[in-house]
């Protein structure tokens, strides 16, 4: 078990160079970052020079590479054209983003593996019927669309939420843009989950636990889901890096200062450190999860064992 | 089944639990109370200098926190003295400023001489890296100060001489009558000790002399301003202070305009100015601002500098529609352009409607003759150039080619060629990469006709984009410059418009309105030729 956690590591530090390198190099054959910062009309060539010194962008590009990732290493992740340091544009963003995947990943538990369960075990039910279309629509209907209308029902028509988010983002303002955000995953999680009890439904090991007389209620929850739900954390796992650097859209309906905001405005002028910066600790976070969920693994099914 | 129908509970209650504290917080965090009003805002690109801010958002805070020697009226856009007591001028090269007595910064600190000559020399410095730092250009040494290239040679600007706490001179490197009405510019604003001695803090919460203060000022999500009572100027706020909410998209702010959360926006996302007049009424505001909208040419192309192609730039002109397109797609949020300046300065400071004449009017006919006679598009085909990431261009410049198209019978006479991003956009033009006319937006630094025309025209100008060039407009706006009577200048100005005119050296397309909404809270709201609300003037309840 150590010894698959070591290895584990040390194969994100591959994966964690190649990703930040080809980040990097994105971001970098946009242009020229200082072009765009002086407005409509062009920076006068000493001053450009000189920002350009400053960012270290005079340098060739391996260089500047480099650069940044030793300075990575100390903590330092360089400065927006703001002025304001990226660490400190990440401690404001992060938090309330990390929210709201919370609420949108409590919403794809709590709901999607509930209705998995429910028509799984009613399978061509009516119940069944309803929430596969359900989801369908859910799954078809694009997310900026549930946002807008959610934000116009709810806020401007009836008056239950605000429409947009306050600073503070706390995790009550977060329920409906979490809801819009988990909305598509939520439908996938349903789906995999009722395919997987179905599936599983029949097999022996139930059959076995039915035939010793175990409660209906434990056979459910201690045999059947807990095989099942091995696709569905692996799915749950993946979607928390997927939410939390794909927020863009639902960030910028519900007006959420998160890394989506920060991602975006740092694209839109083409800031090499923020880009940089924000995607390479979602990167991080994206190889973390993957090895939890691996470790996950051997709770759900001790037959999985890892050496 | 127990089993699924108990999580299923638990699920419910769960949501209703979550749902009522959403209703619950809901009522929290809405509009701000009392006299204080509630505003949308972007967050500034660029620290928040006076001589380092050069985009709406960041101009926006200054101008409620700042007075300068000169202040544009919010009306008329005259350049009216403010700090200044006078500035006189026997050469239109030397000028002699007397500041007002009783003026402080809020911190209490007194404005003298020596907080402009100070601020206007940081501005100026190379080395403080300021965006606007061209706006000093025209001072007697700024060439050693802030050299082209290479590095610095004196820290101060010799044309700048204190000569007591109310008076300083200022040399300029050429005659520019005009001069002491470019002064209402947030650049020039003075600067506290503050601002100099302990600069992070000051950035972190900027002091300044105008009718409000920054009470806190959280980068990124929102900057409380309140009202200063001790500000000596005539113009003091009418309400008791503004917050400034930055949105991540204005139609987030839109819709919370709508729903009550928010009293002011000042910028109507396109895709609700069709709803615009039936959700507020009368509390929607359109109104001229200082910004005229072109299409610019690549002279640095041969093929659009070869002689007759400017019969081609103006044959294209006259196959716009311009009158379709500002209704239609910007629903009446732009007017046809027929001059080369904007409304905004009035006929007295040198607007002229119809200066363009026939070759602003749509004649598909006459533009396909034109044309031909201009010996054609180079290359055959028209690529119009512009960032697909802001402003819907996409919108206009489809239209705009749809508009040539249909004049010249030919499907593929006129394309558009989106980029990515507006950095990119901007690289590529300072790179001189353009292939054909490429959209190009004026916003006015100070309301003069000099401004609409030299940066954007003169030789090698600042603005300049396309690098025209022309030894006769050149000559105008040097003359013009040295006119000590005003209206004589306006006029001469106007004989250089004439020189555009004539080459078609840019496209005029439209003038450019602002557009806000306010809420119910909210009266005598009215936008500045900036385009800016003119805060200190909303009466709040």
């Amino acid at each position: 078990m150590g010894r698959y956690v070591v290895r584990r590591l040390l194969q994100m530090v591959p994966v964690f160079v190649g990703a930040t390198l080809l980040i990097f190099l994105m971001v970098n054959v946009m242009g020229d970052p200082i072009a765009g910062l002086c407005g409509e009309r062009a920076c006068d060539p000493a001053t450009a020079a000189q920002l350009k010194r400053e960012f270290g962008l005079d340098k060739p590009l391996w260089q500047q590479y480099l650069t940044y990732m030793g300075n990575i290493f100390t903590g330092d992740f360089g400065t927006a054209f703001n002025g304001q340091p990226v660490t400190e544009l990440m401690a404001t963003a992060f938090p309330v983003t990390i929210r709201l995947t919370i609420v949108a990943i409590l919403f794809e538990i709590v709901i999607g593996i509930t209705l998995g369960v429910v028509t799984g075990l009613h399978r061509g039910r009516p119940v069944d019927t309803g929430v596969l279309l359900a989801t369908l629509v859910v799954i078809s209907v694009p997310t900026f669309v549930t946002g807008l209308l959610l934000q116009l029902l709810l806020g401007v028509q009836w008056h239950w939420i605000q429409p947009s988010v306050s600073q503070q983002a706390a995790f009550g303002e977060l329920i409906v843009p979490g809801l819009v955000l988990a909305a598509v995953s939520l439908a996938y999680v349903t789906r995999l989950t009722r395919t997987s009890i179905a599936e599983n439904k029949r097999s022996d090991y139930v059959r076995t636990a039915v035939a010793k007389g175990l409660p209906r209620r434990r056979v459910v929850t201690r045999h059947l889901l807990r095989n099942s739900l091995i696709p569905v954390v692996t799915f749950i796992g993946a979607d928390i890096g997927a939410l939390m650097g794909g927020a863009i859209v639902t960030e910028r309906i519900f007006n959420i200062h998160g890394v989506g905001y920060q991602l975006y405005q740092g694209i839109l002028r083409q800031n090499t450190q923020t880009v940089v910066g924000f995607v390479t600790v979602l990167v991080l976070v994206f190889l973390l999860v993957n090895l939890l969920v691996d470790l996950l693994y051997a709770v759900l099914d001790p037959r999985i064992r890892y050496a | 089944m127990r089993g699924a129908t108990h999580a299923k509970w638990a699920a419910c209650t769960a949501v209703m639990v979550l749902m009522a504290a959403a209703c619950g917080g809901a009522s929290g965090n809405g509009g701000t109370g009392g006299g204080v009003l509630s505003s949308s805002w972007g967050d500034p690109q660029n620290p928040l200098e006076p001589a380092n801010t050069n985009e709406v958002q960041g101009g926006k805070v200054l101008d409620m926190i700042f007075r300068g020697l000169k202040r544009y009226d919010p009306k008329t856009a005259q350049a009216r003295n403010m700090l200044a007591e006078k500035i006189a001028t026997s050469d239109s090269q030397n000028f002699t400023v007397t500041i007002k007595d009783g003026w402080t910064f809020s911190n209490g600190e007194k404005i003298t001489a020596k907080s402009f000559v100070d601020a206007w020399n940081y501005g100026a410095s190379l080395k403080n890296n300021q965006k606007n730092a061209y706006f000093f250009g025209y001072i007697q040494g700024y060439d050693q100060v802030h050299p082209a290239t290479g590095t610095q040679s004196a820290d101060t600007l010799s044309g700048l001489q204190v000569v007591n706490d109310r008076t300083f001179t200022v040399k300029l490197n050429q005659k520019f009558s005009s001069f002491p009405d470019t002064l209402g510019y947030v650049a020039f604003a003075p600067l506290p000790r503050s601002f100099f001695s302990d600069h992070a803090a000051w950035l972190a919460k900027p002091v300044g002399n105008g009718p409000y203060m920054i009470d806190s000022y959280t980068r990124g999500f929102q900057m409380a301003l309140t009202k200063w009572d001790g500000y000596p100027g005539a113009d003091k706020a009418q309400n008791d202070g503004v917050t400034l909410k930055v949105y991540t998209d204005s139609d987030t702010a839109y819709t919370d305009l709508l729903a009550g959360n928010l009293d002011l926006v000042d910028d109507i996302p396109a895709s609700q100015l069709r709803n615009v007049k039936k959700d507020l009424g009368n509390r929607y505001i359109n109104t001229p601002a200082g910004i005229i909208q072109t299409l610019a040419f690549p002279y640095y192309d041969k093929a659009w500098d070869r002689p007759g192609a400017e019969k081609v730039r103006t044959g294209l002109s006259m196959a716009i529609n311009r009158k379709q397109i500002t209704d239609t797609i910007f629903q009446k949020t732009r007017t046809p352009a027929s001059d080369w300046t904007s409304p905004v300065l009035g006929t007295e400071g040198g607007f002229k409607e119809g200066l363009c004449g026939s070759a602003c009017d749509y004649d598909p006919a006459g533009a396909k003759r034109l044309i031909q006679e201009g010996g054609g598009l180079p290359g055959g085909q028209l690529k119009i150039t512009y960032n697909a990431d802001t402003g819907s261009h996409r919108m206009w410049v489809d239209a705009v080619c749809n508009s040539i198209n249909n004049a010249l019978g030919n499907d593929k006479a006129c394309v558009g060629n989106p980029i990515g991003t507006f950095a990119d956009f901007r690289n590529q033009i300072s790179q001189h990469k353009m292939s054909g006319p490429f959209r190009a937006g004026w916003q006015m630094d100070y309301p003069l006709i000099q401004n609409f025309l030299q940066p954007l025209y003169y030789t090698n100008a600042s603005s300049n984009d396309g690098k025209w060039s022309n030894a006769q407009f050149d000559k105008l706006v040097d003359q013009a410059n040295a006119e000590t009577d005003t209206a004589k200048a306006v006029s001469t100005f106007q004989q250089a418009e004439e020189v555009v005119r004539d080459n078609m050296a840019a496209i005029p397309l439209w003038y450019q309105n602002g557009s806000a909404g306010y809420s119910e809270r909210l009266s005598n709201v009215a936008l500045n030729p900036f385009s800016v609300p003119v805060y200190d003037e909303i009466k709040v309840g």
